[in-house]
């Protein structure tokens, strides 16, 4: 039976992971190459780097980065950020990438998708959702799609347009809650499993992780096929053997 | 010299299979070569393959590579991955493009959306993600990795050989699919043995010194 994944999520600023990492024994901590053979060791089943580079002169080092981690590490590889053009797709793979994920580019240009998807094969493209709710209590839920890390709101329903990249070529969908991205309060479970009923293709459920709990939620309550999470594996509260074995104990398939 | 042409068509990145290989075989003398030539003369042959099969067979054709495959899966101690695999039979449903014919089947892509998991949930196409590959027999390329050992697959269409012996190891996602052939130098997978981690490294071992 196919496992459920568990995947751990890298912020990665000018070639340095960023946000605390807390592994004992870790000499760097802001060495990515050092930090993915750690999740590696530790049984992740992928990994996501997310470049928040800002300035644009920096924006190749995370090719470099990925060569690195690709050399070391013989697991699924996910980067995002800052992807505009078919061309920054294909550097990315050619680098190591298995994987390259688009957020703000394919709300302002959906061709983005499809022309990816159509040169490099839909298994490498995923679409990052930032969704945050927009209906009041009580009315049927709904979901916003946001962009530029959240701050854009751009009027598309969040379940039509995982619904509308699917058709345009999209592999997988990273869904981000807004509303609980750091809050350690669980996944947006109804939002979660409103869009992994809409589509056929994979949904990772991302954002408000603060317990092991949260993350067999968002298979089981969820529906989502794989979770992503940062904080509670970067700080030392659990490796990801710990919540395999908790997903495990739950009746989750996990490898 | 233990050399090896991992065959580049131009069909994604091949960087992970070399680099794979590196790490299990460090003395080998690793070629990604679009040579046929360089292909003919390897020791061994790895045919990687990633995205649409309609693609992969033009650029083979294209670049004058689909003798010295062909030739090499006659011959040599040959590795085919995901599309690698594929493209070893006589047809696929992916475009209803022709693959070389070495083997009699066709390749059919998942059921899916139809497709519900035991659990009753619907499965999701593409197949993406870690999954249980069941040893149909022996073999010097499963040695050392667990029946039932996890793979990682990403693909939304299976090989279907003609002759139900051809196969290797088997999976499970909505359909009993083939997950790998083999036959006398010949060894094929759907999945990525590049990016499975410890299991998938201990395959890549495997081959580096298998002598058929």
């Amino acid at each position: 039976m196919l496992a459920k994944r568990i995947i751990p999520c890298l912020d990665v600023n000018a070639g340095r992971v960023v946000k605390g990492v807390n592994f004992i024994g870790l000499r760097d901590a802001g060495d990515p190459v050092e930090i993915a053979r750690r999740y590696d060791a530790q049984g992740a089943d992928e990994l996501t780097f997310l470049d928040i580079t800002a300035s644009s002169d920096d924006r190749d080092i995370i090719l470099h980065v990925v060569e690195q981690v690709a050399e070391q590490v013989f697991i699924p590889l996910t980067v995002g950020g800052g992807i505009r053009a078919v061309e920054d797709v294909r550097r990315l793979l050619n680098a190591g990438a298995d994987k390259v994920s688009m957020n703000t580019a394919a709300v302002q240009n959906p061709q983005l998708v499809a022309d990816a998807s159509g040169k490099v094969g839909s298994q490498c493209i995923v679409v990052a959702i930032d969704a945050k709710r927009v209906s009041a209590d009580g009315e049927t839920p709904r979901w916003e799609v946001f962009t530029h890390g959240g701050r854009k709101p751009t009027g598309l329903d969040a379940v039509s347009w995982a619904q509308r990249v699917q058709a345009l070529g999209a592999g997988e969908i990273l869904l981000t809650s807004m509303d609980r991205d750091g809050t350690k309060i669980g996944f947006d479970i109804p939002l979660t499993r409103a869009v992994a009923d809409a589509i056929d293709i994979p949904v990772i459920a991302s954002g408000g992780v603060g317990t092991l709990a949260h993350l067999a939620d968002g298979v089981s309550e969820g529906h989502a096929d794989a979770v992503l999470a940062a904080s509670i594996f970067h700080y030392g509260e659990h490796t990801v053997g710990e919540a395999k074995a908790f997903m495990r104990a739950r009746g989750i398939e996990v490898r | 010299m233990n050399t090896v042409a991992i065959v580049d068509y131009g069909m994604g990145n091949l960087r992970s299979v070399a680099k794979a290989i590196e790490h299990v075989a460090p003395e080998a003398c690793i070629l990604v070569t679009h040579d046929p030539a360089a292909v003919a003369a390897a020791d061994r042959v790895v045919v990687p393959g990633q995205g649409a099969m309609p693609d992969c067979m033009r650029e083979l054709e294209m670049r004058g590579l689909r003798g010295a495959v062909v030739a090499a899966a006659a011959a040599k101690p040959f590795l085919g991955i995901c599309i690698g695999l594929q493209m070893l039979f006589e047809s696929s449903e992916e475009g209803n493009v022709s693959g070389l014919g070495i083997f009699p089947g066709n390749v059919r892509r998942f059921p899916a959306p139809a497709m519900v998991g035991a659990d009753g949930t619907r499965l999701k196409v593409p197949h993406m993600g870690w999954n249980q590959v069941r040893q149909s027999r022996e073999h010097a390329l499963w040695q050392g990795i667990a029946d039932l050992e996890r793979f990682y697959f990403v693909h939304s269409y299976y090989v279907v050989p003609d002759d139900p012996g051809l196969a290797a190891g088997r999976t499970n996602y909505g359909v009993d699919f083939t997950a790998a052939v083999a036959q006398d130098n010949i060894f094929a997978v759907q999945f990525h043995p590049e990016k499975s981690a410890q299991a998938g490294l201990a395959l890549l071992g495997n081959f580096m010194r298998w002598k058929p």
